[in-house]
């Protein structure tokens, strides 16, 4: 597939500090619970790599569903791509979501669909022809591993099967932000560096990449990722580098 | 304005391909049946008052207790008064005939004083009180009697019947609605998951509710038509043979405005059903982010 950078801004000139997402005084309850996040104060920088990190219960799949847009902070801002969208009317997101891929940790795979369906549906939601979604979408079921499976359902699929069919989703119009929710955690460490693989080639290309794992492996493994870690909701950021971030060579 | 109707496949696979889902194609040719069966039935009973009201609007009778004798002096003077338009006597074996039904063979005696009838129209505008000068000076005790007065607590009845059948229709349209809604969050309720995801991957609304919408417009114009059909071979039935159609219709046949409307009902229900999905859908998906 042919990993051309769609959509991004140009990079400029030399050093410079392009925002993707930020965060600013963020907390979220779920009814009147007491808040699973508070006081985020972020920002990502566009190109980065992010690993979000912390024990079960930290509140990393919440911190994820502010960014991919499928919860609402009940205070704070929240910007991505530069517009204000924790008080935007709810007809304003859709096209900010189509700038985002997301892999759930529980796939969320439509079962009737076939896996080439599955993975065509970004970009069927998006207004492209059946012509156009062919090609692409054949070669990322290949990338993934999975060309002779393409007329599969999610069910006749194993876990992993359906994992990588998930991500190929995710990642098949060339998201901004992909935001993932343990990848990997049911693949095999073959797939696994795959996948890795694939974040990486993303983001070379200039997507900003937040995967939330416990995987160190997987951390250690990518050079350059900054680790975004959640205790108890709030942020351990002691040098105030997500606060902050670090201007990135473009 | 109708691409919504015309999905791709892959559109259509997004939704499931079973054909005939539950029982909203079901539910709403029973109500497009009883709809134009009611329908028509409520024309023809609007037609049949208002040809009646229209026959009797200026006809009266003239009734000559113990008057059998005088009833060719009583035409004469109901037809030389001026403003009369047609004036026709009931011959006494006429009214013997119809007292039959009540007396029996006694109706036939000679004992039995039978009133002489005349019965007239008069010419729009025309005035009363000459023809009951005429009458009174040859049968003091003729009585002149309004067929409308007469007939009218029937028409008022017809007209009542009218309109509990036009609202018999508007509510089972209503309860066809109502039936459209449930079966519109049945459908968002089993298909939630791929909602979301839709949803998550930058669907709008729209772009959802068309499914559905698709879908019930698909079931409704199934329905509708289907039962339309049945109920359009019922009425042929009645109105080419059945003697109970002179009794349904009062035996006005339906003309050719009222045939139309007939035939749009369907068109009309399956719209109604196909609107109502669409709010019921857009409404529902605006309780979600």
């Amino acid at each position: 597939m042919g990993l051309a950078r769609r959509r991004n801004p140009p990079r400029g000139r030399g050093k410079q500090l392009s925002i993707v997402a930020e965060f600013e005084s963020v907390g979220l309850r779920y009814g009147t619970g007491s808040e699973v996040l508070r006081d985020l104060d972020f920002r990502l920088g566009t190109g980065g790599f992010y690993f979000l990190t912390g024990p079960s219960g930290a509140g990393k799949t919440s911190l994820l569903k502010l960014l991919y847009l499928a919860q609402r902070p009940t205070r704070g801002r929240v910007r991505l791509f530069g517009a204000e969208l924790a008080d935007a009317p709810r007809e304003a997101l859709p096209p900010f979501r189509r700038r985002i891929g997301v892999v759930f940790q529980d796939f969320r795979l439509i079962r009737h669909l076939s896996a080439f369906d599955n993975v065509a549906l970004p970009l069927r939601v998006a207004g492209q022809s059946e012509a156009e979604v062919e090609g692409p979408v054949r070669e990322m079921l290949a990338w993934v591993g999975l060309a002779d499976r393409a007329s599969a359902r999610p069910p006749t699929l194993s876990g992993g099967e359906q994992q990588r069919v998930a991500i190929a989703r995710a990642v098949i119009n060339r998201p901004e932000l992909l935001v993932a929710d343990e990848p990997t955690g049911n693949v095999d460490a073959d797939m696994a560096k795959r996948l890795l693989h694939l974040f990486t080639a993303l983001n070379r290309l200039g997507t900003t990449v937040v995967v939330a794992t416990h995987d160190i492996g997987l951390i250690s493994a990518t050079a350059g990722a900054q680790l975004i870690r959640l205790e108890n909701g709030a942020l351990v950021d002691p040098t105030g580098a997500l606060k902050n971030p670090p201007a990135r060579d473009s | 304005m109708l691409d919504w109707l015309f999905a791709s496949p892959a559109e259509r696979r997004l939704l499931g391909n079973a054909r005939m889902r539950g029982a909203m194609p079901w539910v709403i040719a029973i109500m497009s049946f009883s709809i134009m069966i009611i329908a028509a039935t409520g024309l023809a009973l609007a037609g049949t008052a208002s040809t009646l009201s229209h026959a009797i609007e200026a006809r009266y009778a003239v009734q000559i207790p113990n008057g059998g004798g005088d009833l060719g002096a009583t035409l004469q003077a109901v037809r030389s008064a001026t403003g009369v338009k047609t004036a026709e006597a009931v011959p006494e074996s006429d009214m013997r005939r119809t007292l039959e039904r009540w007396l029996g063979p006694a109706a036939q005696s000679a004992d039995l004083p039978v009133p002489a009838l005349v019965n007239f129209d008069l010419k729009p505008g025309a005035r009363l009180t000459e023809v009951e000068n005429r009458v009174r000076a040859i049968a003091p005790a003729a009585q002149i009697s309004s067929h409308r007065e007469s007939i009218g607590p029937l028409l008022r009845s017809l007209r009542l019947l009218q309109w509990i059948a036009f609202g018999l229709v508007v509510m089972l349209s209503g309860a066809a609605a109502a039936a459209v809604v449930l079966a519109a969050r049945g459908a968002l309720d089993t298909h939630r998951s791929t909602i979301d995801v839709m949803h998550g991957i930058g669907a709008t609304d729209l772009q959802v509710t068309h499914l559905f919408q698709r879908r019930i417009a698909i079931d409704a114009l199934v329905g509708s038509f289907g039962g339309g059909a049945a109920a359009a071979v019922l009425l042929v039935l009645i109105a080419t043979g059945a003697t109970f159609a002179g009794e349904l219709t009062g035996g006005r046949t339906l003309v050719a405005w009222e045939l139309v409307l007939l035939a749009l009902l369907p068109l009309v229900l399956a719209a109604l059903a196909t609107w109502v999905a669409r709010t019921a859908v857009l409404s529902a998906l605006r309780q979600s982010l």
